[in-house]
């Protein structure tokens, strides 16, 4: 069966052999290519490595958009302590799903980016941190990490070119926060998935207390293309702040949800209502989250911009992760950011008091709305407690629990005011 | 893959496997095997503290205090440790559970499709409350946050298989087919 669905307008560079059951073992991934960039990355200098992403400008894809090369580049140089690589294929953000279909349908994609960006960084011991509910992604990936080392591509002197490299599959256990980058390296040594306080960086005093990089699975597997065919042949896609292509998870109310690659020049609203279909017969589209449930939400109206960073923040919301959550109008938008808000509130580590705090008021409060119990006077009490959440704690947890709260009521008051008023909800059912 | 001793595989799977002799040591045989794999993967013994959980749990189905202070012995930490531990993590059963843990996503993207009337179904279908184990033993049906498979929704996991896109009414279906 090919993959679920595919649409012509699509770019596809990472998910070109998604659904392509002989492209998930070695041998049919080197038929189709694989490995050559990494051959071809023995032959480089780790700078002329780094060099060349850094000039892709390829941006960390698990939300931030930091600068992978530029992230490899702040570790230190011919130090005399290890250097590790922390795979983050936590996948926890609500709403993506895209480096699942990674992971099992091209696991040596990520192997092959993964040796690469180890021997530009000089790490010594690799591990992928997946989070532990993949159980069948876990699987697939256990499978190639053994086929990578039995072929030569992991272990001692790999491919004759002297460098040795060790990788290891790392299952998590159910934690969001696991996928903050520094809540990662906690879980990774083997304690509760705490963000620590930075500075310092990871890159300085990362997993074990030794320079660290972390990156995203979906940025890692873009590194062998990028090594392969050079900065700007990856330039020819997406604009100059945002180069590229990039997965696009879609879910919600859509008629064709699903994983679609685009140029980051895309239009969204193309990509909600061609590639995706737009939502089901007979309804109509509401709200578009476009990159995890940690960003703004929008309005149907303000989806005309392209899907770079810079432009999905010109429009109001972020790019976060690139999982696009569609709501038609059947949606009852108080339930869905109180859904949201209970995950929040569920996954806060407890540190920080305005989290731990806070995301439980709120969700509190947002559930006596739903239910016809709220009090006008809530409305001012939701963006007080989310002005005392946001840029006040260790990591952005706290933020993203705020997010939807403070967008759904600056967009969509009219659905609190039916809650609040008529205990009655706007929603078509 | 037939390939679970190679020394690059540390994690296991849990699959639920309930364990009658709680006396026997921890990790014998095949897990002691593997429990010495895991170690060999890091840099120190408490990085090994989540795969160790994770193979205790597949071996005895679920984590009681004296399995988690057995873990401590082994990686020379202290059982209030292991127990905080576990205790953060929602994969880590600190009750016992049924012989199915069916798992259903409660994230946004399963919700806006219809995840709500899954659990019930599930909950009427097998007369638990949710996370209670049914008084045959048989299932225990959570609520657990985004399985990562949005676009399939609604995602249900048991055991560690995983169903995509199951509505209410594939349900039953699904009860039948686990027996």
């Amino acid at each position: 069966m090919a993959y679920p669905h595919e649409h012509p307008r699509e770019t596809r560079v990472l998910s070109k052999y998604f659904g392509d059951k002989d492209a998930i073992g070695i041998d049919g991934w080197i038929e189709r290519g694989g490995y050559k960039a990494l051959d071809k990355a023995f032959g480089m200098s780790r700078d002329e490595i780094i060099e060349v992403v850094k000039d892709s400008g390829l941006r960390g894809r698990g939300g931030a958009g930091f600068p992978a090369g530029l992230k490899w580049s702040f570790m230190p140089k011919n130090g005399d302590r290890p250097n590790y690589l922390a795979c983050n294929a936590d996948e926890s953000e609500p709403g993506t799903f895209k480096d699942r279909e990674i992971m099992r349908w091209t696991p040596h994609q990520l192997i092959e980016g993964i040796i690469i960006c180890s021997y530009a960084i000089n790490a010594e011991h690799a591990y992928i941190y997946i989070r532990g509910e993949f159980v069948d992604v876990v699987r697939v990936l256990n499978g190639a990490v053994v086929e990578a080392y039995e072929r030569g591509y992991l272990g001692k002197n790999i491919r004759g070119s002297g460098y040795d490299l060790d990788l290891t599959v790392h299952l998590g256990a159910g934690a969001y926060i696991a996928g903050e980058e520094t809540g990662l390296l906690n879980s990774l040594e083997g304690r509760r998935a705490e963000p620590r306080v930075k500075p310092p960086f990871p890159a300085q005093r990362g997993a074990f207390g030794m320079p660290t990089t972390v990156n995203n699975v979906e940025t890692l597997a873009a590194v062998p293309g990028i090594v392969e065919n050079g900065a700007d042949w990856y330039r020819q896609w997406g604009t100059e702040k945002s180069p590229g292509t990039k997965l696009f998870s879609c879910c919600g109310h859509l008629r064709r949800p699903g994983n679609y690659e685009v140029p980051l020049d895309f239009n969204l609203k193309e990509l909600v209502f061609e590639i995706c279909g737009g939502p089901p017969e007979g309804r109509e589209m509401l709200a578009v989250i476009p990159g995890g449930s940690s960003v703004p939400i929008m309005t149907v109206d303000e989806l005309d911009c392209d899907v770079s960073y810079e432009g999905i923040e010109a429009a109001g919301s972020l790019l976060g992760s690139g999982g696009l959550i569609a709501m038609d109008d059947s949606t009852c938008m108080v339930h869905a950011v109180r859904k949201m808000v209970d995950f929040y509130a569920h996954e806060s580590c407890g540190q920080c008091t305005n989290c731990r705090e806070g995301s439980s008021w709120l969700a509190k409060i947002l559930r006596r709305i739903e239910r016809g119990q709220g009090r006008e006077e809530d409305i001012p009490l939701l963006l007080d407690i989310s002005a005392n959440m946001a840029g006040k704690t260790i990591c952005p947890l706290s933020d993203s629990a705020a997010v939807p709260v403070v967008s759904s009521i600056e967009k969509f008051m009219d659905e609190y005011m039916a809650h609040i008023r008529d205990g009655s909800c706007t929603a078509v059912r | 893959m037939s390939d679970a001793m190679h020394p690059a595989i540390v994690s296991a799977q849990p699959s639920q496997r309930a364990e009658t002799n709680p006396d026997a040591p921890l990790f014998e045989g095949e897990y002691h095997d593997r429990f010495e794999k895991i170690l060999s993967r890091y840099p120190n013994k408490r990085a090994a503290l989540l795969p160790a959980l994770n193979l205790a749990q597949e071996l005895r189905g679920w984590l009681s205090p004296e399995t988690m202070a057995r873990i401590a012995e082994l990686l020379d930490l202290t059982p209030a440790y292991v127990r905080s531990v576990a205790s953060f993590y929602t994969m880590f059963a600190t009750r016992p559970v049924g012989k199915y843990l069916i798992q259903v996503c409660a994230g946004i993207g399963c919700d806006l499709c219809g995840a709500e009337d899954v659990v019930e179904r599930l909950l009427e279908l097998t007369e638990t409350r949710l996370g209670e184990a049914s008084a045959d033993g048989k299932y225990t049906v959570m609520e657990v946050e985004c399985l990562g498979g949005c676009g399939f929704a609604t995602m249900v996991q048991v055991n560690d298989q995983v169903y995509e896109d199951i509505k209410a009414e594939d349900v039953e279906g699904l009860l039948k087919g686990l027996d």
